[in-house]
């Protein structure tokens, strides 16, 4: 089989992004939105927004900014959610492990759930992709990805509050994630993983913010490795 | 909505703090492995990852939706019923969306919400 070039696989990313515009736009428009009507003004909203990019951490450390809660708190919130991105940096490094540092770097700061879970996708489905190839698809995944969140932030920070709230936007996120979850549910052990997640999460939802979904992410990975151990056994 | 009670020297610290972080938390692995292998079982766990974490981190959203005060609302539940089917029926995000959008936004108009 021929080795793709980067600048196909950097094609092929781009055209796998594309859906997710439906997604990016109403959610970035959103926190656009929120951060204005919060009290950030423009600057603060598109720094936020350009620097932290990861939408979900976002908006929890801004709920927390609006609970007034102390700085340490503001940030415990924000990292908690994120550290999720720890265990995605993980299970890139057999792929990208071997990339130049400065791209691993760069991939890193535009890792987030969507280039991950397509991207990840992709290399188990074709391991003999070369690393540039699976680089230049990241970005191809990523680049575009990021600039519509940074811009449509910024018409949502513009706009600010001409756009009715009641449209429902409040659910776009739930909404998002489910849909990026739905087409993973492919195997027994992933549905195993799945429901310990939600079982493990709503049962914890007393610890505080983003431990409880920590300790049931890691009883939910374990579910999925064992049930996956377990059922090749039973094959065999 | 007022302005929050942060000094602008203080957001921005949050703001820059938590770009850190973040970034730490992603090039934690990449950084540090480099290109050693992991042990098989630890690939096998981190197989796992984001239908371990997206799950937990959204069913508190869904049953206690914030712009419903916490309170369990029917449509929202619809709505993600809705996603999750097509989306595990169809093995596509995008028309997982539409039909979660569609049964939130329809639901909304119906009972004069919108």
């Amino acid at each position: 089989m021929t080795q793709i070039t980067p600048t196909k696989a950097f094609l092929q990313g781009l055209r796998r992004s594309l859906p997710f515009i439906l997604v990016v736009v109403p959610f970035a428009t959103l926190f656009g939105v929120v951060a204005t009507e919060a009290g950030l003004n423009l600057i603060q909203t598109m720094g936020f927004t350009a620097l932290v990019i990861a939408g979900a951490a976002q908006f929890a450390s801004l709920q927390m900014m609006q609970d007034q809660a102390p700085i340490l708190m503001v940030l415990l919130a924000g990292l908690a959610v994120n550290m999720r991105m720890a265990m995605y940096s993980a299970s890139l490094v057999p792929y990208l492990g071997k990339a130049p540092l400065w791209q691993r770097a760069f991939a890193a700061y535009i890792l987030f759930d969507q280039s991950y879970a397509v991207s990840l996708d992709r290399f188990e489905k074709e391991p003999e992709l070369s690393i540039p190839a699976r680089i230049a698809f990241f970005f191809g995944v990523a680049i575009p990805i990021s600039i519509l969140w940074c811009g449509t932030t910024a018409v949502g920070a513009l706009v600010g509050s001409a756009i009715p709230s009641s449209m429902g936007l409040d659910f776009a996120l739930p909404i998002t994630f489910i849909a990026l979850i739905g087409p993973m549910l492919k195997s027994i052990p992933h549905v195993a993983a799945a429901v310990v997640s939600v079982v493990g999460a709503l049962a914890l939802g007393w610890m505080p913010s983003g431990v409880g979904l920590l300790v049931a992410a890691s009883l939910a990975m374990l579910t999925g490795a064992l049930v996956e151990d377990w059922s090749s056994k039973w094959v065999h | 909505m007022g302005a929050l009670g942060y000094s602008s020297v203080q957001i921005w610290l949050i703001i820059v703090l938590l770009a850190l972080g973040t970034f730490a938390l992603r090039f934690s692995f990449l950084a540090i492995l480099g290109d050693r292998t992991l042990p098989p079982f630890l690939l096998r766990l981190l197989r796992y990852t984001p239908v371990a974490v997206i799950p937990g981190m959204v069913a508190p959203l869904v049953l206690w939706p914030a712009a419903t005060g916490g309170e369990p609302d029917p449509l929202r539940l619809a709505a993600a019923a809705a996603t999750l089917f097509v989306g595990v029926a169809t093995r596509n995000v995008i028309w997982a969306i539409l039909a979660g959008a569609v049964v939130l936004v329809g639901g909304l108009g119906l009972t004069g919400q919108l």
